[in-house]
């Protein structure tokens, strides 16, 4: 006879608050399903060139002899879509739809996440300090707060991207425009972090571990980086994601007004406004643009609330 | 569409125009039925019926001395008669001025700085008055009032003596006739005294300033309520902003009106119709004509183009228009003309014409006056047709002599809020691209195109801004109406507002001046064709194309047809029901 082996207690891991996270977050498919395609969606305007050269055409390049000279829009059914052009052509000078979405998706993401982590960073510097320090600091930086959520934004935008010049800041052309929608949109959009950092910070320095690290002699700095920041990374995170698809709708709209990036650089917002002069004959024109606009900022909200609800089970609604 | 000033004679003028001669981009086909261009479809002499018009926005005036309108230019000729008139012929023909009120086109003296017209006989008003002199005199006298009517083009104060004279209202003179430029010597003469010699002036006794306002009548602002009526239909009612209409007028006479057909008994005018239900009223017959003649609206014409049976009831309209790209001299290296050439001849004009509508928008121009415009040389210098993708080698050849072989940088300005400027700029860059002349498009606000950015001779230097998108439409079929505002040097400003974006050669100026005191029509004609060529031949304007409106007539109308004359307008009076 054979002795069973003993059975050994299961033993007990330690979990991390990010591990449990983690794990609700895998049980939330909603949530998954938008990460998987923020994913897809990073990884595309990555491999832009390389998608297109493998299913399309160059993005700028004309396609003339497809299009109906009286009628303006491409030849063949569903604005011509074929094996050769996935998405159809543009209506007029017959580009590559596919290759001008692919594109277009670079545009969106890298203002999006560039201004997103400017606004992560002004607003989590401002909003520790307003709230660690309080007193006059805080009644400053709230106000400023006030006055830039106060601030006609869209309209300020437009002006501004109106009158960038053609070079500055050793930047040119796109590169410059980029960087000042960046700016534009990072810059004004920080109080929205701000407010978040600086009401979690205020409830943090009251509690326990605070009063600890500051009773063994801790300076400011050191509570702010050792003890606050590891302890507002998860709110940052989950509303930084959710700014994101705000920011993709925001230079969309920009775009769409004309004041976004230069043409024929492909951008969603542009080749939507370009879309309104054709949808009644050629709605495929609008419909992948509004599709892609539509798709990404879908999954990062979906995701960046799966993400809320993971690290934070107390806001789940 | 508003028809924008351009005129002034060229010599010590200042211009008083403003804005741009561009105007919004329209559609129309080539390859169309056509049935009523060039010829007029289903003649007809049948009277009767009510003739059904809408239009799309308010009706700027009726008042003849305060509308500026192509569409209102055209529709007045119902109520009033002027001293001359655009033929009421398709074609060619259609080009010509003749005599309406007056007994002949004006007669020139004094090295074309008087001229003389003698109106005819029998003319009356809707009352039954006869039409004198003074009626002309007294009317021309109201449209210089621009303080209570200042809609209107500027054209007579421009051009005549008017030693001050602004406005009858404000006359010391008992007749309120006290303008010194004007002369009426007996009941039916009119003589008009000019400041500078200007040989075009019957294309300005054919605006409506000229036709004739009982002074008794004249109620100021409020006359375009009911303006009294000299042509064959009369004002029944009107209500401002909704609509009017008009019936027969018992004291118009066709004896002494050989050029009005005046068919139907009733016309009907609906005002601020929505464009998209004028074009479904169209298309169903409920309605006739859609004043406003910018053609049908886009989603329309892919729908009647692509259908056989609507076609043919489609006309592409020639309308005095050009799109086009101005070269700068003062931005390298557009300083050399081998640069520009290669410019022209590098171009694709297919892409041009298909960025502003393809066929439905009009056709590859080759140069600066449209074809229907008397004196339009109608040549191809740089074969623009036969090489419609652009011509590499030549153009290569012309950058080598440039000393620019392997091409240069440069940028074109277009105005952010017109698509089809946009994708113009983008076919641009796409064909230069194809020689080595790399291309940086730049968006202006459309507001400000001529007044800050591409009209501003400083800011195009400073930008570099060596292409400039534009476009030009003249009040007028006529050679000095197309070309002065955009080649004469003088007009151009440094402060900016410029329709002359930098056409800046002392032989134009010097054919313009030549022009100008040139009475004999065919002699000034040939001078306009020659200004024309010049200009192509130093390559600083890049024609692109020859605009037309796409138009849709309701199979019933009878007797309609475009006049060439009045810039692709349906002619109105012509238009029967029965």
């Amino acid at each position: 006879m054979t002795i069973a082996p003993a059975q050994t207690a299961p033993e007990i891991v330690g979990r991390s608050p990010w591990r449990i996270a983690w794990r609700r977050l895998r049980r939330d498919r909603i949530a998954l399903g938008g990460g998987v395609v923020v994913v897809l969606l990073v990884l595309v305007s990555a491999a832009a060139p390389l998608i297109v050269a493998l299913l399309g055409h160059p993005p700028n390049e004309f396609h003339q002899d497809r299009i109906d000279s009286s009628l303006q829009i491409p030849t063949g059914r569903f604005g011509g879509m074929s094996g050769d052009f996935l998405f159809g052509l543009e209506p007029v000078n017959g580009r590559d739809l596919f290759s001008r979405i692919v594109y277009g998706s670079r545009v969106s993401l890298v203002i999006a996440f560039l201004a997103t982590g400017l606004s992560v960073l002004i607003g989590t510097v401002l909003g520790v300090v307003s709230g660690y320090f309080g007193g006059w600091i805080d009644a400053v930086v709230s106000r400023l707060m006030d006055v830039f959520l106060a601030f006609p934004l869209l309209l300020f935008a437009i002006a501004l991207a109106g009158v960038i010049p053609d070079r500055g800041f050793g930047l040119r052309g796109n590169g410059l425009r980029i960087a000042v929608l960046v700016f534009i949109i990072g810059f004004f959009s920080w109080p929205y972090i701000g407010r978040i950092v600086r009401g979690q910070t205020l409830s943090l320095r009251e509690r326990e571990f605070v009063d600890a690290a500051r009773s063994l002699g801790a300076g400011h700095a050191r509570i702010i980086v050792t003890e606050l920041l590891p302890n507002l990374v998860a709110p940052v995170l989950v509303y930084a994601t959710l700014l994101i698809p705000t920011n993709i709708l925001f230079e969309a709209a920009l775009s769409f007004l004309g004041v976004g990036i230069r043409a024929p650089t492909p951008s969603w917002g542009a080749m939507l406004s370009d879309a309104t002069h054709f949808y009644q004959i050629a709605p495929h024109f609008m419909l992948f643009p509004g599709l892609a606009i539509f798709v990404t900022v879908l999954a990062f909200n979906l995701f960046g609330d799966g993400l809320r609800d993971a690290l934070d089970p107390r806001l789940k609604g | 569409m508003r028809r924008k000033g351009l005129l002034a004679a060229g010599i010590a003028l200042a211009l008083v125009t403003s804005g741009c001669g561009a105007v919004d981009p329209a559609d129309g086909t080539d390859s169309v039925a056509n049935g009523g261009v060039g010829k007029v479809h289903n003649p007809s002499d049948t009277k009767g019926g009510t003739l059904r018009m809408a239009n799309s926005g308010d009706w700027y005036s009726l008042d003849p001395g305060d509308t500026y309108y192509g569409y209102s230019w055209d529709f007045v000729r119902f109520y009033g008669r002027a001293l001359v008139m655009f033929d009421t012929q398709p074609g060619e023909a259609g080009t010509k001025l003749v005599p309406d009120l007056a007994e002949t086109l004006g007669v020139p003296s004094d090295g074309a700085k008087t001229w003389t017209y003698k109106l005819k006989a029998g003319v009356k008003f809707e009352d039954g008055t006869p039409v004198t002199s003074k009626d002309v005199k007294y009317a021309v006298e109201r449209s210089l009032d621009k303080k209570t009517f200042p809609s209107g083009p500027t054209y007579f104060g421009d051009v005549l003596d008017t030693q001050g004279y602004t406005s009858p209202y404000q006359d010391s003179d008992p007749e309120k006739l006290g303008l010194k430029a004007i002369e009426t010597p007996d009941e039916r003469t009119v003589v008009f005294k000019l400041k500078v010699p200007f040989s075009a002036f019957d294309y300005l006794a054919m605006q409506p300033a000229t036709i004739p306002v009982p002074r008794a009548k004249d109620t100021g602002t409020k006359y375009k309520e009911h303006p009294v009526s000299t042509g064959p239909y009369k004002f029944e009612t009107n209500e401002l902003g909704k609509r009017f209409t008009l019936v027969r007028n018992d004291n118009w006479s066709a004896a002494n009106d050989p050029h009005r057909k005046a068919l139907p008994d009733r016309i009907e005018v609906s005002l601020n119709v929505s464009a998209d239900d004028i074009d479904a009223r169209l298309l169903s017959g409920d309605l006739d004509i859609d004043v406003a003649n910018t053609g049908v609206q886009a989603a329309t014409q892919g729908k009647v183009l692509a259908d056989p049976a609507q076609k043919k009831y489609t006309d592409s309209a020639a309308l005095p228009r050009l799109w086009y790209t101005h070269l700068s001299t003062s931005v390298a290296p557009f300083d050399n003309i081998h640069c520009r050439k290669a410019v022209l001849l590098a171009a694709d004009h297919d892409s041009y014409l298909r960025a502003y509508g393809g066929d439905a928008g009009g056709e590859i121009a080759t140069s600066i006056m449209p074809p229907q415009v008397p004196g339009a040389p109608k040549n191809d210098p740089y074969s623009f047709k036969a090489k419609k993708n652009g011509d590499v080698e030549a153009a290569k050849k012309e950058l080598a002599e440039c000393g620019k072989p392997g091409g240069f940088e440069t940028n074109m300005s277009y105005r952010t809020e017109r698509p089809k400027e946009k994708a113009l700029a983008e076919a641009m860059q796409q064909s230069l691209g194809k020689v080595g002349i790399k291309l940086t498009l730049k968006g202006y606000p459309q507001g400000d195109y001529f007044k800050l950015y591409a009209g501003k001779p400083d800011f195009v230097k400073q930008e570099g801004l060596g292409l400039l998108a534009g476009g030009w439409q003249a009040d007028w079929v006529d050679g000095f109406g197309f070309l002065q505002q955009i080649v004469d040097s003088r007009v151009i400003r440094a402060t900016g507002g410029n329709n002359n974006l930098g056409v800046a050669l002392p032989k134009v100026d010097a054919l313009l001046d030549q022009a100008l005191l040139e009475t004999d029509t065919a002699k000034r004609n040939d001078l306009w064709g020659q200004i024309d060529r010049t200009v192509m031949d130093e390559a600083l304007i890049l024609p692109g194309v020859w605009a037309k409106v796409l138009l849709y007539r309701p199979a019933h109308l009878k007797n309609i047809y475009v006049n060439e004359g009045l810039g692709g307008y349906y002619d109105f009076v012509q238009i029967g029901v029965k």
